[in-house]
């Protein structure tokens, strides 16, 4: 049955509107989750507010559950989802760019946008940036075209890499989360801060 | 007591499941993660496609985009980030948060965080289009559906971010 989308139970045009609300659904949690603040965000990096991890280990384990019980019972077919193909050079380059990006601007993208919707000036800054950025890769593409698509491995999900069943992985990162979570709340502790 | 009282964030474990719903749904009727980064490349090329039609018809680039994408702003994430600013303002309305402001540690001035903001947002920006998506669509997204390329991009983003840290201290602590 789903993806709704793929078996066209919707139309290109629904599944727009779709996304728009979708969205609305995104930037609400984002910002109530406290994502529209740098210095929260920034948090994560010195152990004083580890809500970043908190969040984004909670959704990931809890998408990655729903749709396997949504295939489990027939509901999905996780054969029309799509997975991030992987390029091993540029995903570990542009990771590592990103991740200077990220304690250098205190944002990502999705909580800027997040962030200029209630007022803060710094993620307007930040979305500049973000989109000399962009230019400077579309401008420069024949310079680093030979590195984005270096190294290409198709599209393996983890399970298949470690040859193990998709339920197996997905319990040890659950446990993993578990145990992240755990360190995070013994950090919060041990560097104490105000709200941001 | 002051006259506005705001209202405190959600638990994070609350607001991740929550989030981790909205990424169910995105994938259960689109069959398709969250993203943000893909939103400005659109604009960014539209915008060059308007402005620069023959340099957007002679760069390998946008002529690669523009043949595989009818109209750039018809895009799923180019709806899904309008909705993101309708979301995110709802939220702030409701928690009494919406307010024009540069937010910076004390110890920095607001000339020094928005110089940093627009550094920082040229780092990510330029990432995110090597990475194939930013910490939505490649890290969270790419996790949901345990793709290797998701957790490698999200290892790479929280490890580069955790080791330089400590260089960039005064301008959060």
């Amino acid at each position: 049955m789903a993806p709704l989308i793929v078996n066209e139970i919707i139309s290109p045009d629904t599944n727009l509107l779709i996304a728009f609300l979708i969205g609305i659904g995104f930037g609400f949690v984002l910002e109530g989750s406290g994502f529209s603040s740098s210095r929260k965000l920034a948090g994560m990096f010195y152990g004083y507010d580890t809500t970043v991890l908190k969040v984004f280990f909670t959704a990931a384990i809890t998408a990655m559950v729903g749709m396997l019980f949504f295939s489990l019972f027939g509901w999905m077919d996780l054969d029309f989802v799509y997975i991030n193909p992987t390029y091993v050079t540029s995903a570990i380059v542009g990771g590592v760019v990103m991740g200077v990006g990220f304690i250098m601007g205190g944002f990502c993208p999705g909580t800027a946008f997040c962030a200029i919707s209630i007022g803060k000036l710094d993620a307007l800054a930040f979305i500049g940036g973000l989109t000399l950025g962009i230019v400077f890769f579309t401008e420069g593409y024949p310079l680093f075209e030979e590195m984005y698509k270096a190294n290409f491995i198709g599209t393996p999900t983890m399970n298949e890499l470690l040859d193990i069943p998709r339920g197996v992985f997905a319990l040890g990162l659950i446990l993993m989360a578990f145990a992240m979570f755990w360190v995070g709340e013994w950090a919060e502790k041990k560097f104490p801060r105000e709200e941001y | 007591m002051s006259e506005v009282k705001k209202t405190k964030y959600f638990n994070p474990y609350i607001g991740g499941v929550l989030l981790g719903l909205v990424l169910l749904a995105a994938n259960f009727v689109s069959g398709r993660g969250l993203g943000a980064s893909g939103a400005i490349k659109s604009a960014v090329v539209s915008t060059v496609n308007t402005v620069a039609p023959s340099h957007a018809e002679n760069s390998v680039f946008y002529k690669n985009y523009n043949e595989s994408h009818e109209n750039p702003m018809k895009s799923w994430l180019v709806f899904q980030m309008m909705g993101v600013l309708v979301g995110g303002f709802l939220s702030g309305a409701f928690a009494k948060r919406l307010k024009f402001k540069v937010e910076h540690s004390p110890k920095i001035t607001s000339k020094r965080r928005i110089i940093f903001a627009i550094l920082g947002g040229m780092f990510f920006g330029f990432g995110s289009q090597l990475g194939r998506g930013c910490t939505s669509g490649s890290a969270l997204s790419g996790m949901a559906v345990l793709s290797v390329g998701g957790f490698l991009t999200m290892a790479c983003i929280f490890g580069t971010a955790f080791a330089l840290a400590y260089f960039f201290r005064k301008n959060w602590i």
